[in-house]
């Protein structure tokens, strides 16, 4: 389909596995000469995973990359710079306490006699930043300059280190409106060079303001690459986060029935530089589906909810009680609970054993005078390895041993064990196997059933349309959309995320 | 229930074939090495000897277990010390009775130690500098308290908790053995063991399980300045006087030394409060060996030194990956059975 002699990059049928996760299932990637490809997805789409096998930071597990039509296996980032394959991650990695002219030529200096040629570096540097707009004082310390001309100095320092590809990963993250106007002239003049620029971001506008072809990936698979120009912003938004199965799986249920009074109910509830106000109210039985794209202040309004960071306005109230909500432990008194995104770091205590882990939220609640004998920690944890089958050994694996899948049910069971009343999921599904998946999913269904109120946090739309009430569309910090009933499909998420996109970037 | 203490057992194993052969070297090289004799309605030879000049290490290698649970470490415990047997000496002089003294040595302890919980856990400040603080002022703080000179007491009562005897056994080691063995009871019989170790591990999803953090964090310095306040008035005893600038010199790394050949990592989490005491033993068996054994002094780091690199070693996780190893390899018949704890 693709000449060879047109690609610059190709990447065929990359695979990369983790622990308990297929990374990249046999994911093509292919970049040209002298263009600007955007590479998107959500978080754990692959993304970050795919640019460090291209980079050699990790190791694929098979595929090979094909550069300039030659088969090269990059072993590390080193080795790819030397190939042509640089990179400028979000956080600039060079050395900020060293001047701008050292930086660029670091591990490198022009010497003579066996001694740093001061003048000479200084000189070239000089020159060398002359092709981006920059007048520097190349002899002054990096972080004496904003983030955006430090990025740019990364750049250069890459571009002229390597050469063929430049691999910018969320460069434009910290920087504002002007700023991203200056890389984008940059990387407008490093295309016409010939360069090939790969560009990761999650700002939809900048994907259409400067990249020419796009790649989407999700959940370790290619969802497909198209010109930039006959991408409509709705397509492209339905690749990256899906919505075949949900149609299907939402005909197949009974519309629930949710007329009980409201349990949990937030007035003008926010947090500065976090999440706008924004007004909720939760009934027992229901299933509060959050939706928007990443950054959009979906895990800001979990973690507010769940007092893991203070509100600075609004009320809560629960049952018609006002209640504060100023900590984890204070929520957990009211008996909500709260698995968190990141698995690793907020939620598996990885040295403990399943059944520690199980426990800790309900022993944390008792306090450390009344400990659960060991008998009622046994029973616990056997109960809920069973009920929601995970697999392990025993009870006493350390949970850092198990798959992901099997901690996020470990998590889960760590909630369910307080008996929670409102228990908030946030990416649930996330980083985990298909089947895996569908039991929590199904679990989810379950726990509605039983009259439990939650509210699940999920990038996948085809999950938020099979397993919720209502939906709340998340946009720029603020929500920005409430569907319920038969308006609950994927188009209509869509569309809401989209035309919310559109009136934004306007 | 066997299970259990099998797996105690288990766990402690390194750590008493450790003691065990450190022992018997000694006493090839000094023969009346495990003789023991009762005078005066006390036990006397070597190994009460060790368990005795070992009492402070013990006892800040109890209260440090805890702190490096938690994924912290407290550098103060020396200087610690040296306040608290300044205090002691002080508060004795000037008059106040046995009790009092106590009350105050142990509560001056228990202050310090909340200063080093509060800057760790309210101010989030990195533990090894948070407690260098008060390890580079405590000296001074001890010496102010002394006004400079070594404070000498003559207060029978305070005295006998250094040098007196009770059921045969010099009363130091009654102390660290019944503060140890309460301690480890606390800790393994209510939750605590199991909260600490979990904030060590990962703190944040501790605090977003419930747990009361920050509480915790400084009840572990709380329970570490405690200890050092003991440790800080056995040290005083012994010697009938506070010396604020020897007290518990450089004793802060013995103690973080008994705890690592304990087998508890530095990185926090699952803890053993009596490995850290054997490790604490270990340490004064290693000191008191050189002694007997007649080396020339210069060579008592060195051999020390020596030592230690060896225990350290064979606990290194390349090493004990080879060991496991092997070991599966013997057993590759059986369903291997995971060390517990």
């Amino acid at each position: 389909m693709q000449t060879i002699a047109n690609n610059l990059l190709s990447a065929n049928r990359i695979d990369k596995v983790f622990p308990g996760a297929k990374a990249l299932d046999k994911v093509d990637f292919h970049l040209r000469r002298g263009e600007v490809h955007a590479l998107l997805g959500e978080n754990g789409a692959g993304k970050s995973t795919l640019v460090k096998c291209l980079t050699g930071a990790y190791r694929r597990d098979g595929g090979t990359i094909l550069l300039d039509g030659v088969e090269v296996d990059p072993r590390d980032t080193f080795n790819a710079q030397k190939l042509g394959i640089g990179t400028v991650y979000q956080e600039v990695n060079l050395l900020p306490n060293l001047t701008v002219a050292e930086n660029l030529f670091l591990g490198r200096q022009p010497r003579r006699l066996g001694f740093v040629d001061v003048g000479a570096m200084n000189r070239q540097a000089r020159a060398l930043l002359e092709n981006y707009e920059l007048d520097l004082d190349v002899t002054r310390a990096l972080d004496s300059y904003s983030v955006a001309i430090q990025q740019v100095v990364a750049i250069a320092r890459a571009v002229d280190l390597s050469g063929k590809v430049l691999i910018l990963d969320e460069p434009t993250a910290s920087l504002d409106a002007h700023e991203v106007e200056m890389l984008f002239r940059i990387i407008r003049r490093l295309k016409a060079r010939g360069l090939g620029i790969v560009f990761i971001t999650h700002f939809l506008e900048q994907v259409y303001e400067i990249a020419d072809r796009i790649t989407v990936l999700r959940n370790g698979q290619l969802v497909g690459t198209r010109d930039t120009a006959t991408l409509e912003r709705r397509d492209l938004i339905s690749m990256m986060i899906g919505r075949e199965l949900a149609a299907e799986i939402r005909a197949a249920r009974e519309e629930p029935d949710v007329t009980g009074p409201v349990r949990y109910r937030f007035k003008d509830y926010g947090r500065k530089g976090h999440i706008s106000p924004f007004d909720l109210e939760v009934k027992a039985g229901e299933v509060v589906g959050i939706a928007g794209l990443l950054g959009s202040g979906r895990t800001e309004t979990a973690e507010i909810l769940f007092g893991a960071h203070r509100a600075d306005s609004g009320t809560a109230e629960v049952d018609g009680k006002p209640v504060q909500l100023s900590s984890p432990r204070r929520a957990i008194a009211h008996r909500f609970g709260f698995c968190p995104e990141d698995r690793k770091t907020a939620g598996i205590v990885g040295d403990l054993s399943v059944r520690e882990n199980i426990v800790l939220a309900l022993q944390a609640r008792r306090g450390w005078t009344r400990p659960i004998s060991r008998t009622e920690q046994n029973r616990l944890a056997d109960h809920y390895i069973r009920a929601l089958d995970i697999r392990t050994a025993d009870r006493e694996k350390p949970i850092r041993l198990l798959s992901g899948g099997n901690q996020q049910k470990a998590i889960l069971a760590r909630w369910l064990a307080t008996e929670p009343e409102f228990l908030i999921l946030d990416e649930p599904t996330r980083g985990i196997d298909v089947g895996a998946h569908a039991e929590i999913v199904r679990l989810i269904e379950g726990l509605r059933e039983k009259g439990m109120s939650l509210l699940v946090i999920s990038s996948e739309i085809e999950e938020l349309v099979a397993y919720s009430t209502r939906i709340l569309v998340l946009r720029d910090r603020q929500h920005v959309a409430a569907l319920e009933g038969n308006r609950i499909t994927a188009d209509q998420i869509i569309e809401a995320i989209a035309s919310a996109n559109e009136r934004g970037a306007a | 229930m066997t299970a259990i203490l099998k797996g105690y057992a288990l766990r402690l194993l390194p750590q008493i074939i450790a003691l065990a052969a450190i022992l018997l070297m000694v006493s090839f090289v000094f023969p009346g090495f495990f003789r023991l004799e009762i005078q005066n309605g006390r036990l006397y030879g070597s190994l009460i000897d060790i368990l005795n000049r070992g009492a402070p290490v013990v006892l800040l290698a109890i209260g440090m277990t805890v702190v490096i649970a938690t994924k912290g470490i407290d550098l103060s415990v020396g200087a610690v010390m040296a306040i608290c047997g300044a205090v002691a000496a002080s508060s004795i002089t000037s008059g106040h009775s046995l009790a009092m003294t106590l009350v105050i040595t142990l509560g001056t302890g228990i202050l310090c130690g909340l200063w080093n919980g509060v800057l760790v856990a309210l101010l989030d400040i990195q533990p090894i500098i948070a407690t260098l603080v008060l390890m580079v002022a405590g000296r001074g703080i001890a010496q102010l308290v002394t006004e400079g000179a070594i404070l000498t007491f003559n207060d029978p009562g305070l005295i006998f908790l250094g040098s007196g005897s009770f059921a045969w056994l010099p009363l130091p080691v009654i102390i660290w053995l019944v503060f140890g063995i309460l301690v480890a009871l606390i800790v393994r019989k209510t939750a605590l063991g199991m909260l600490i170790e979990a904030i060590g591990i990962n703190r944040q999803a501790s605090t977003l399980s419930g747990v009361l953090t920050p509480v915790l964090l400084i009840a572990a310095y709380m329970l570490s300045g405690l200890c050092a306040a003991i440790a800080g008035t056995i040290a005083a005893a012994d010697i009938k006087g506070a010396d604020a600038n020897n007290a518990g010199l450089w004793l802060e790394l013995d103690a973080i030394l008994a705890v690592v050949i304990g087998g508890t990592s530095l990185l926090g989490g699952r803890f053993s409060i009596a490995a850290s005491v054997l490790g604490a033993i270990i340490i004064q068996s290693i000191n008191t060996g050189i002694l007997l054994s007649g080396f020339p002094p210069e060579f008592n780091l060195i051999i020390k030194a020596a030592i230690i690199v060896f225990i350290l070693v064979l606990q290194s996780p390349p090493v004990r990956n080879a060991f496991t190893f092997v070991a599966l390899l013997r057993t590759s018949r059986k369903p291997t059975e995971r060390q517990a704890r």
